[in-house]
Parts: C-alpha cells; sequence; structure tokens
C-alpha cells in the first residue's frame, strides 16, 4: 500500500525531471559552451526515482500486497520468493517499468561515458531520448499504471502463469530490453549526428560501442527465449517462427547488419545513408515488435497481454517518432559523393555491402511474414497464418551465398584486394563439398539442396577454424563470431536432418520397443512443493548396444492457477539430447511418452554464445584492426 | 525535387501504414491458442460442414480409433495437391479423417470436393478459422494425428509420402 504510493509519485516525479531536461536542453542549447552540470544531476535523479519506482513495485511483489492491481494479477502468496521477484516483469505493466529502468540507465551512462564529443551533440542526444522516455513515462503512467489500486484488498493473488516460472524466463526479459533500448541510444545518437552533420570515421567509432553492447545483449536475450522455449514449450523445437519470436529477430537483423556498416564506415566514411537508415529502423523495429506484442494485433502462441488501447498509444508514438526520423533524414543528412561508385568490386567493403543486402532481403522475408497477414485481414477481410514453411523456403536458399560472401569477405582487404592463398581456400572447398556429399549420401530427398548448403557452412567453419592457427589475421573477435555462426548452420542443419522421434501411450510397467530402442516405463513417483504437485515417470531408454539410461520427466500440477505443465527431462551430452516428456491421457492410466534424440542440440546454444562472445571481445579491444 | 518526391511517397507509404495497424487496433479479436503443452483436443463447439449441426469437438472423436484432422481451405494451393493422398488414405479402414474447412465459402468448398473428391468422414466448417487456431494450428493446411483424444503428432504444411507412411506405421 504505502510503496504503491510511493511508486507512484516517483513515477510522476521522473516525469517532470524528464520535462525539466527537455526545456533546459533547448534553453542551453544555445550557449552550449558550458556543459551544465545540472543536466547531469538532472538525469541522474530522473534515474534515480525510476528506481525507487521499480524497487517499490518488486517491494509489492516480494511482501505479496494484493491492494496492487498488478501483483494481484501476477502473483501469489506460495510462489517462491525467485518468482514473486520475476513476476514483476513478467507483466505488461511491470515490464514497461523495467524498459524505462534501462532508458534511464543507459542515458546516464551515455552522458558519464562520452567524451571527447562536441557538447552540442551530447545535449541534442539527450533531447531524442527524453522525447522517447517521456513517451513511456506517459504511456505507464496513463494506460498501464503499474500501481492501480484495489479496494476492498483481495485475500489472494490470481497468480503467475506457471509457464513463465522457469529461470530462464526470468532473467530473458531484462537481458533483451537492454538490447532493445540500447539501440534507442543508438537512434538518438544518429538523428543527433544527423542534425548537426557530424556522421564522420571519429562519430562511428564512438556509437560503435553502444552498437556492440546492445548486438550482444539482444543476442543473449534472444538465446534464453529460444531455450525457455525448447525444454518449457515441449514440443521440442527451438525456433517456431512465432510472431512474438519474429518481432525480437528483427531488430537483431537490423543491428547485425549496422554493426557491419559502422565497421565500413569507421575505416572509410562511406555508407553514412545506410548506418543511420538502420540506426532508426533498428530501434522503429524493438518498438514495431513492443506495439505488435503488447495490443495483442498478433495471433501467437505466446500472446501475453492485450489492450487496444496501449496498442492505439504505441502506435502514435511509433509513427510520430518514424516521422520525425523521416523528416530530420531527409532535409539533415547531406549524401555525400565519395560513393559507392568508386568501391572496387573485390574488396572487403564490397563483400560487406552485399551480404548487407542479403540481411536486409531476411529482414524483409520475416517483416512480410509478421505483419503482411495483419494488411491482408484488414485490407481483404481474409484470415492467413504464415508457419515456418515459408520462412524455410525463403530463407534457406539465399544462405549460401551469403555464407559464401562471409567466407570470403574476410579475407579481402579494404578498398582493394587480391586473393591470397588460393590454394588452400581451393582445398578448403573441395574438402567441404566431399565431406557432406559423404554426410548426405544415404538421403534421398533433397539431396542437391542439403549437398550445397552444408558444404557452404563447412567451408565457412572450415576457413574460420584455420585462421585460428594462423597469426596473419589479427582480427580474432570477428573470426569468434563467424566460426560461431558456421557452428550455428551446421548444428541446425544436422538437428534437423538426423532427429528422430517416438510417440506412444504407456502404462506403468509396460515396454514399448521399436528396431533401435526400448523405453521401459519403471514407475511413478508424487512430490508436493509449496506451489504445486508433480507426478514424476521414471523412464528407462535402452539403445541398440544395450546401454541403458534413466530418464524422468515430470508433470506440475500448479494450485494458482490450476495448469498443469510438462517439465521435459532432458540428457545433453555434446553429441546429441535425449528428450522425453510425458502427458495424461484423460481419464485412463496410461500415459502418453514423447520420446526424442536431438542431435547437436547443445552446440546450438554454444555456438550462439561464441557469437556473442565475438561481439563482446571487439567491445573490449580498443582498436579493430589495422 | 527528386528528394522531396521520395520524401512524399515515404511518408504517404507510412501513412498507409499507420491507418491500416489502426484499422486493425479496432477490430482485434484474439483468439490465442490453448497452451500446446498438454496435447488433449480441447473441447469447443463445431458446427457441422453439410448438416450445420453444432455438436462438441469430443463428440466428434471416438476414444479408441485413430483419426487424422486435416485443416484444408479451397483457396490453398498445397491442400490441392495433398488431397490424392487423403484420398488413398481414406482406403486404409483404421483410420478415420476429420477435415476442417478453414476460412472458406460453403460454395468453393463444395466445388473443391467434387473436383478431387470427398476423403473426410466428417467435416468442421470453421468460417472464421476460430476452432483451428483453438487447436493451436499454424496454418493450413496442417493434420493432427489423433487417437485416444490426444493429438499426438502434428504435421505443419502439406502431407507428403513419407508423413503418410509414418502415419500407416503408427496404425498398425
Amino acid at each position: 500500500m504505502l510503496y504503491s504510493v510511493i511508486g507512484h509519485y516517483s513515477l510522476i516525479l521522473g516525469l517532470c525531471f524528464g520535462l525539466i531536461l527537455v526545456y533546459l536542453s533547448i534553453k542551453n542549447f544555445q550557449n552550449s559552451k558550458i556543459l551544465n552540470s545540472k543536466i547531469l544531476s538532472f538525469t541522474f535523479l530522473q534515474f534515480f526515482f525510476v528506481v525507487i519506482s521499480f524497487l517499490c513495485l518488486v517491494l509489492s511483489f516480494i511482501l505479496s500486497d494484493f491492494s496492487n492491481e498488478t501483483v494481484f494479477n501476477n502473483s501469489h502468496s506460495t510462489n517462491p520468493l525467485l518468482y514473486k521477484i520475476t513476476g514483476t516483469w513478467g507483466n505488461h505493466e511491470g515490464s514497461l517499468l523495467l524498459w524505462l529502468f534501462v532508458l534511464t540507465l543507459f542515458i546516464l551512462i551515455f552522458l558519464i561515458k562520452t567524451k571527447n564529443q562536441p557538447i552540442r551533440y551530447k545535449i541534442l542526444t539527450l533531447i531524442f531520448q527524453q522525447i522517447i522516455i517521456i513517451g513511456f513515462f506517459v504511456f505507464l503512467i496513463k494506460t498501464s499504471n503499474p500501481f492501480n489500486y484495489l479496494y476492498p484488498i483481495p485475500k489472494e493473488g490470481l497468480g503467475l502463469n506457471p509457464i513463465l516460472q522457469d529461470p530462464a524466463l526470468a532473467i530473458h526479459p531484462p537481458i533483451l530490453y537492454l538490447g532493445y533500448v540500447g539501440s534507442s541510444i543508438i537512434f538518438s545518437s544518429a538523428l543527433a549526428a544527423t542534425t548537426l552533420n557530424m556522421v564522420s570515421k571519429k562519430w562511428a567509432s564512438h556509437v560503435k560501442k553502444w552498437v556492440l553492447i546492445s548486438w550482444f545483449f539482444l543476442t543473449i536475450g534472444i538465446l534464453l527465449g529460444s531455450i525457455w522455449a525448447y525444454y518449457e514449450l515441449g514440443w521440442g523445437g527451438f525456433w517456431f517462427w512465432d510472431p512474438v519470436e519474429n518481432v525480437s529477430l528483427m531488430p537483431w537483423l537490423a543491428l547485425t547488419t549496422l554493426l557491419h556498416c559502422i565497421l565500413v564506415l569507421e575505416k572509410r566514411l562511406i555508407l553514412t545513408s545506410w548506418v543511420i537508415i538502420l540506426s532508426i529502423s533498428t530501434f522503429t523495429l524493438s518498438m514495431c515488435g513492443t506495439f505488435l506484442v503488447r495490443s495483442g494485433i498478433l495471433n501467437s502462441v505466446h500472446t501475453f497481454a492485450n489492450d487496444p488501447e496501449r496498442g492505439l498509444f504505441i502506435l502514435i508514438f511509433l509513427f510520430s517518432l518514424i516521422f520525425i526520423s523521416l523528416f530530420i533524414f531527409f532535409f539533415f543528412h547531406k549524401t555525400n559523393n565519395n560513393n559507392l561508385s568508386n568501391l572496387f568490386w573485390l574488396s572487403k567493403e564490397t563483400s560487406i555491402v552485399i551480404n548487407n543486402w542479403f540481411m536486409m532481403y531476411f529482414l524483409s522475408v520475416v517483416l512480410i511474414g509478421t505483419i503482411y497477414p495483419i494488411f491482408l485481414d484488414v485490407l481483404s477481410a481474409q484470415k492467413i497464418s504464415v508457419g515456418p514453411p515459408f520462412y524455410h523456403k525463403l530463407i534457406i536458399p539465399f544462405l549460401i551465398p551469403f555464407l559464401l560472401f562471409m567466407t570470403i569477405g574476410p579475407k579481402l582487404k579494404w578498398i582493394k584486394s587480391n586473393l591470397d592463398d588460393k590454394i588452400y581456400l581451393i582445398t578448403l572447398l573441395i574438402t567441404s563439398i566431399l565431406l557432406s556429399l559423404l554426410i548426405v549420401k544415404n538421403f534421398d530427398s533433397g539431396f542437391l539442396i542439403n549437398t550445397i548448403l552444408i558444404s557452404s557452412a563447412f567451408y565457412l567453419f572450415f576457413i574460420t577454424l584455420r585462421d585460428f592457427f594462423t597469426k596473419k589475421y589479427t582480427n580474432i573477435s570477428q573470426n569468434i563470431a563467424h566460426f560461431g555462426f558456421s557452428l550455428l548452420i551446421l548444428s541446425i542443419l544436422f538437428n534437423n536432418l538426423f532427429s528422430t522421434e517416438i510417440i506412444t501411450n504407456l502404462k506403468v510397467g509396460q515396454t514399448f520397443e521399436s528396431s533401435k530402442t526400448k523405453i521401459i516405463f519403471e514407475s511413478i513417483d508424487q512430490k508436493k512443493e509449496k506451489n504445486y504437485k508433480s507426478i514424476i515417470g521414471n523412464f528407462s531408454i535402452q539403445n541398440l548396444q544395450g546401454k541403458l539410461e534413466n530418464l524422468s520427466p515430470e508433470l506440475r500440477i500448479y494450485n494458482q492457477p490450476n495448469i498443469v505443465t510438462s517439465e521435459a527431462d532432458i540428457k545433453t551430452t555434446f553429441i546429441s539430447d535425449k528428450f522425453i516428456v510425458i502427458n495424461l491421457v484423460p481419464n485412463q492410466d496410461y500415459f502418453n511418452v514423447r520420446y526424442q534424440v536431438k542431435p547437436f542440440m547443445l552446440w546450438i546454444w554454444l555456438s550462439v554464445v561464441l557469437i556473442s562472445v565475438g561481439g563482446l571481445m571487439s567491445f573490449f579491444r580498443k582498436e579493430y584492426e589495422k | 525535387m527528386k528528394n522531396k518526391l521520395l520524401l512524399l511517397s515515404l511518408t504517404s507509404i507510412f501513412i498507409i501504414f499507420f491507418i491500416i495497424f489502426y484499422k486493425s487496433l479496432q477490430e482485434t479479436n484474439i483468439y490465442t491458442p490453448d497452451e500446446k503443452i498438454n496435447n488433449e483436443i480441447p473441447s469447443f463447439k463445431v458446427q457441422l460442414f453439410y448438416s450445420n449441426n453444432v455438436v462438441n469437438s469430443s463428440e466428434i472423436f471416438n476414444l479408441d480409433k485413430f483419426y487424422l484432422l486435416n485443416i484444408w481451405s479451397s483457396w490453398c494451393v498445397p491442400c490441392r495437391q495433398e488431397h490424392p493422398l487423403l484420398m488413398d488414405l481414406m482406403k486404409n479402414k483404421k483410420i478415420k479423417i476429420i477435415g476442417i474447412n478453414y476460412k472458406d465459402t460453403k460454395k468453393k468448398a463444395e466445388n473443391f470436393l467434387l473436383e478431387l473428391g470427398n476423403p473426410y468422414d466428417k467435416i468442421i466448417f470453421d468460417k472464421k478459422g476460430i476452432n483451428a487456431i483453438e487447436l493451436g494450428a499454424y496454418g493450413v493446411p496442417e493434420s493432427f494425428f489423433i487417437h485416444n483424444g490426444k493429438i499426438l503428432k502434428k504435421i505443419i504444411g502439406p502431407l507428403n509420402k513419407e508423413s503418410i507412411k509414418e502415419i500407416k506405421l503408427l496404425i498398425k
């Protein structure tokens, strides 16, 4: 009760500081010789009040204060402490407060860390950032206040959705938000730099740090979401091309492209328009994602919140930002004549530009697949939904040239270059083709496409692997990231090609036998936890060599809200995952058993970690490349 | 001049985007699929295609039989491709094929069946596409292999010879 009041008023104070900051910045913009120390302290105060407000909400959750509507809707007194805390951002209101928290944190860090840049630029960035912050404050206070008061005070809350009660999902939103919100800084500073006409090599190396850090968090955030989907949704897949997943993938694609463009800009002062447009679109795509998820327009497996009024607000806000940036871009951006026309065809920048176009293509496929159904519905009242086959058909063939350019590109030098050690390049190409032929030879369908795809992935794999051992290429972070990417593609391919699945109904004590495996349903145990009861099935899996393995999947029956979830039991090894999940067959003593062997699952996660480690290393490097 | 034209056209494109998003906000009708973890068939009211009777989904599926629930539509090209396979599967006595006619008009659907044959034991008429969403479907075509009131397997996209082979194996 007390905390709700404090939290609510801190939010209003934070909004006030935002308005004061905009006023101060505009006033001081004229005589920007002196960096107003007030600006820094006000930004700090704004951040401070958001922290207070956030802590108040966390405390309300910990104390199970059900006079607070958000707590009532999303918590229960029997929830474990961890999920009481993470419940804070497991809902719409709390997650927006988290957005604000990260927004204010980042602008504070930006102001402190940015040195050697013109003061006018810093102030202008602050103004743009404050516009976004104020927009979110108003949105939060007006349409989704986390501190709404309930009277009479309910005795018990409605509980947190059990599928959200999971450690991976507990840290997934904050990490993803760090990525999203980081892109807001890129957005503001790109607009500021365009307005002041100071898009330069120096600016590029300054903003590169922000690109890298948000890219890192976005990558890890997506990874966590994917891991969660793998073991919690219980279908054994890791990416469903669900609209909610797509909206996190789109900013990632834009950001990855931006990262490469920034590197070119830093070296050669070309691609300025690319950099600015991508900076703008990364953030707008993040906002667009927020709009699509929060408004409930999309039909999705995990639409957690929906409310048309909120949707309208974000929609107007999003499009005002788009129009502001559009006008700034057109009226202030000077295209330099030092343009693409003087790119030599065989050079690092050319290959980066080509792959940028591929990335833009992937981005548009995902974008169209996600929003075209909405358009069609409005324009012709037809309803379609787009599923995995669409994305696979449109994306997979284009991965081949993409992988090849990724292999060759980093071998080239800036400006103009020749290919060195051709012998190695050719031998490794032949090795990759032979190796993939060997792997694919037993397949009757999709022989050609699989061979080419696997060879190009192998090619990138071998080339990057070899580069670790030659001292010639000093750019280790890039090499790690690209190596990780080849590993990712390879593991996904092998995972798709070699996964096997057994589905059957079993009673306790029964045995299922197929030509390769024997599944023995040994017994069931029951367990009682604080907020759920669980039934644990004990299975022994025997393979051809007679090796036994014990797996115990679990069914959880949550008391509040009353939902049954299945927890898969997964045995992970370096080679493959054994995945088993059980479900109840109603009114019978049968259990539905689904057993899958999924090769290289671990490598999918590891390779994404490698990719992000590459980004992180680049962040800590002083100089990119000589 | 050229720049201004580009700006103008971009602005108008975004305005159109805005209007479309705005309109879709107005007519929001969300049918979030039920949880997929628990893969028993959800219970919901359905309208039958030929008789127009409204029945409960649980009345359609007997517990001890095998069913293939196939979502199709006359406007869907892959459905045409998979149709001969369904006609073939119909000959198998152990499995019954139930169709969900998804976002279609009755007349077009009837013509489709007249042209290519009717493999379905029963057809659910799902004009708004709600039943398909309740089943957690991604789109058309999509098929669910059902036994004991449980969705045992889900085939996204058109059926092919391999998936039919697999289904036949499962029945045995």
